[in-house]
C-alpha cells in the first residue's frame, strides 16, 4: 500500500473511530480537552507508523492503547518537571486514571461514553455556535477547516470557538454523564436542536452563493442516525431523524439545473430519493409508536410525510397538514409555524383564507425582517389575481433575503407578476 | 457517497439453509454496529435462486428461465447499502464483517447524480428519475 493510500485509509479509520476514542478517553481523564489532545497524538502516531507497519487488525484498540501510552509518558515528564513546584495534583490524578490496566477491554463498551459526550458538547452552558462547532468536531469527526468551510467563517474563528467551548466546559465543571430521567426531558431538546441546526444550514443555507450544502445535511443525518441508535426509546430522536430523512429525500429536487432553488410545488417528485423516503416513514412510525403526545420534531416529520406520500400538490392531504400545524402551533407558539399553517390553510381552503391569516401575522415583531412572510403574501396575492400587490411583496421579500440563489428566485417571481399574472401557481 | 455490498451465494444459501446461531449472532452484532454508526441505509438477504427466475433477451424474444441457477459464485445472496464519506471508509467497514473461508465480498459505488457529469443531459436525467419513481426505486 502506498503512503497516500495508507493516509486515506487512516482518514477512514479516524472517521469511524474518533468519536468513540475521544469519548472513551474523556471518561478516563475527565477532561474533554486533554482527551482530544491524546486522541490527536494517537492519530499522529498512526500517520507515522501505519505506512510502515500496515494498518493493525484492530485499529480502535491500537489508537486507544497508543493514546493512553502517550498520555502517560507526557504526564510523567510533566510531573517530574513540576514536582518541585507542587503544581501536580491534577496531572497525578489523570495519570492515575490512565494507568488503569483494563482500559483496552473497555473500547467495545464505549457507546455509553459517546452518549455522554453528546450531552457534553450540547450542554446549555455553551452558546449555540459553540455547541454546533464542538459537536461536529468531536462527534462528527470534522476538522476545523471543514467546519469553517461549512459555516462560511474563518478557520481562526472556529478554532477559537472550540478552544473557548472546551475551556467553558472545564470551568463550569460540566459532568461527563447522561442526564437522569427527570433531567433528560430538559436536556434532550438542546441535543436535537444542535443536530437540526447543522442539517438546516445544509438544507437551506442562510447565506452564501449556494442554496443547499448536501454534505452538511449528510453529516447531520449521520449524527441523527447515531443518536437514534443510542437513544432508541426517545420518540423525538426518531422524530428528528424522520424529519431529516424526509427533507433530505427532496434535496436533489430542490435545486434546478443552474443551482436555483425549486419550490416544493414545482419539484419533480420523481427525483425524490425513495430510499430516504422509506427510511423517513419508518422512523416516523417508530416515533409515533412510542405513544404519548407527539413532540415538535415528530409533528414536523408527520407534515413532511404528507408531502412524501402525495403524488402531486393537488392530491396532498392539506386538511391533515393544517391539523398537524394546529398541533405544532399550540406546542411551540412560533409565528413561523403560524405562517406555514397559513400556507397550508390556503392550499386546503383557498388563498383568501390563507391571506387573512398572513395579514394577521404582519404585525408580529418576530416576523419583522423575515423574508418568507412577504414571499408567502406575494404568492397568495398572485393566486388571487392581484399582480401589482404581489410584485411589491416579492420585491420586499427579495430585499430581506440573504441567500443569493433564493433572492434571484424571488426577483424572478416579481418579474413574472409584471408579465403574466400566474393565477395557477402553488406555494 | 453510497456503496452496495454484494454478498455471494453458497451451496448452503442455495439449499435455503439458515446460517448457524454463532454466525447469525456475529452478523446481528455487525449490523447493529453499522446502524449505530449511521452507516447502514438498507440491507436484505435474498431467497435461494430456486425461487427466482431469469429473463433472457434476444432480438424481440423473451425467454423465461426458472431457477435454481448453478453457478453459486455468480449468485447474489444478500446486499447492504451504506452511506459513507469515502471508498476507504466502506472498505474499513467491510473488513470488520464476520465472514470467513475464502469468501470474497464485493463493494460497488452506487451512481449518484454528480457522477454522470455532462453525459447525462437534464432530459435524460428526468426520464431516468421518472423510471426510478415508477419502479419504486429511489
Amino acid at each position: 500500500m502506498t503512503a497516500s493510500a495508507t493516509h486515506s485509509a487512516i482518514d477512514a479509520v479516524w472517521r469511524i473511530e474518533s468519536a468513540r476514542l475521544i469519548a472513551g478517553l474523556t471518561r478516563i481523564v475527565r477532561d474533554v480537552s486533554v482527551a482530544e489532545d491524546l486522541a490527536q497524538d494517537a492519530l499522529v502516531a498512526a500517520l507515522e507508523q501505519w505506512p510502515e507497519s500496515g494498518i493493525p487488525d484492530n485499529p480502535a484498540a491500537w489508537l486507544m492503547a497508543t493514546a493512553k501510552r502517550r498520555g502517560i509518558d507526557a504526564l510523567r515528564r510533566r510531573v517530574a518537571l513540576e514536582r518541585k513546584r507542587e503544581l501536580i495534583g491534577r496531572e497525578l490524578e489523570i495519570l492515575e486514571q490512565l494507568d488503569q490496566p483494563d482500559l483496552a477491554a473497555q473500547v467495545d463498551d464505549v457507546e455509553d461514553d459517546v452518549l455522554r459526550l453528546v450531552f457534553m458538547t450540547c450542554h446549555p452552558v455553551l452558546s449555540r455556535e459553540a455547541r454546533v462547532a464542538l459537536t461536529l468536531r468531536l462527534l462528527g469527526g470534522l476538522s476545523t477547516p471543514e467546519i469553517a468551510r461549512a459555516f462560511l467563517v474563518g478557520e481562526g474563528t472556529v478554532a477559537q470557538r472550540i478552544v473557548r467551548a472546551k475551556r467553558t466546559l472545564g470551568e463550569a465543571r460540566v459532568p461527563f454523564e447522561v442526564p437522569g430521567r427527570d433531567e433528560l426531558a430538559d436536556r434532550l431538546p438542546a441535543v436535537l436542536e444542535v443536530v437540526y441546526l447543522i442539517f438546516n444550514e445544509g438544507y437551506a443555507a442562510t447565506a452564501g452563493e449556494h442554496w443547499t450544502r448536501p454534505a452538511l445535511c449528510r453529516d447531520a443525518l449521520r449524527l441523527g442516525r447515531i443518536l437514534a441508535g443510542l437513544m432508541p426509546r426517545e420518540p423525538e430522536v426518531h422524530g428528528l431523524l424522520a424529519l431529516m430523512e424526509l427533507q433530505a429525500s427532496r434535496l436533489r429536487a430542490r435545486v434546478g439545473p443552474h443551482g436555483e432553488p425549486v419550490r416544493l410545488a414545482d419539484q419533480d417528485r420523481a427525483r425524490w430519493d425513495r430510499l430516504l423516503v422509506q427510511r423517513g416513514l419508518a422512523a416516523l412510525e417508530r416515533a409515533e409508536q412510542r405513544g404519548g403526545a407527539l413532540g415538535p420534531y415528530t409533528l414536523q416529520a408527520a407534515i413532511a410525510a404528507c408531502h412524501a406520500r402525495a403524488r402531486s400538490v393537488e392530491t396532498t392531504d392539506w386538511p391533515r397538514i393544517v391539523a398537524l400545524y394546529d398541533a405544532l402551533a399550540a406546542l411551540t407558539g412560533s409565528p413561523v409555524v403560524e405562517l406555514n399553517r397559513a400556507v397550508a390553510v390556503a392550499m386546503a381552503f383557498g388563498p383568501e383564507a390563507g391571506l387573512e391569516l398572513v395579514d394577521g401575522l404582519a404585525g408580529d415583531p418576530a416576523l419583522r425582517g423575515y423574508h418568507l412572510l412577504p414571499s408567502v403574501r406575494g404568492d397568495l396575492l398572485a393566486r388571487l389575481g392581484c399582480p401589482d400587490e404581489a410584485r411589491e411583496a416579492f420585491v420586499r421579500a427579495a430585499d430581506l433575503c440573504d441567500n443569493d440563489r433564493e433572492r434571484e428566485l424571488l426577483l424572478s417571481r416579481a418579474l413574472q407578476c409584471e408579465h403574466t399574472p400566474d393565477t395557477e401557481s402553488g406555494i | 457517497m453510497r456503496f452496495m455490498v454484494l454478498v455471494p451465494g453458497s451451496p448452503e444459501s442455495e439449499a435455503g439453509e439458515m446460517p448457524g446461531t454463532e454466525l447469525l449472532e456475529a452478523m446481528t452484532k455487525y449490523n447493529e454496529e453499522l446502524v449505530k454508526a449511521g452507516v447502514m441505509l438498507a440491507g436484505d438477504g435474498l431467497h435461494p435462486t430456486s425461487k427466482g427466475a431469469r429473463v433472457r433477451f434476444e432480438g424481440g424474444e423473451r425467454t423465461v428461465i426458472d431457477g435454481p441457477f448453478t453457478e453459486a459464485k455468480e449468485i447474489v445472496a444478500g446486499y447492504w447499502v451504506w452511506e459513507v464519506a469515502s471508498r476507504d471508509e466502506a472498505i474499513e467497514w467491510l473488513k470488520r464483517a464476520p465472514f470467513d473461508g475464502g469468501v470474497e465480498i464485493e463493494l460497488r459505488q452506487i451512481f449518484e447524480d454528480d457522477d454522470f457529469g455532462d453525459e447525462l443531459t437534464p432530459e435524460l436525467r428526468d426520464a431516468q428519475d421518472r423510471m426510478r419513481a415508477q419502479t419504486g426505486q429511489r
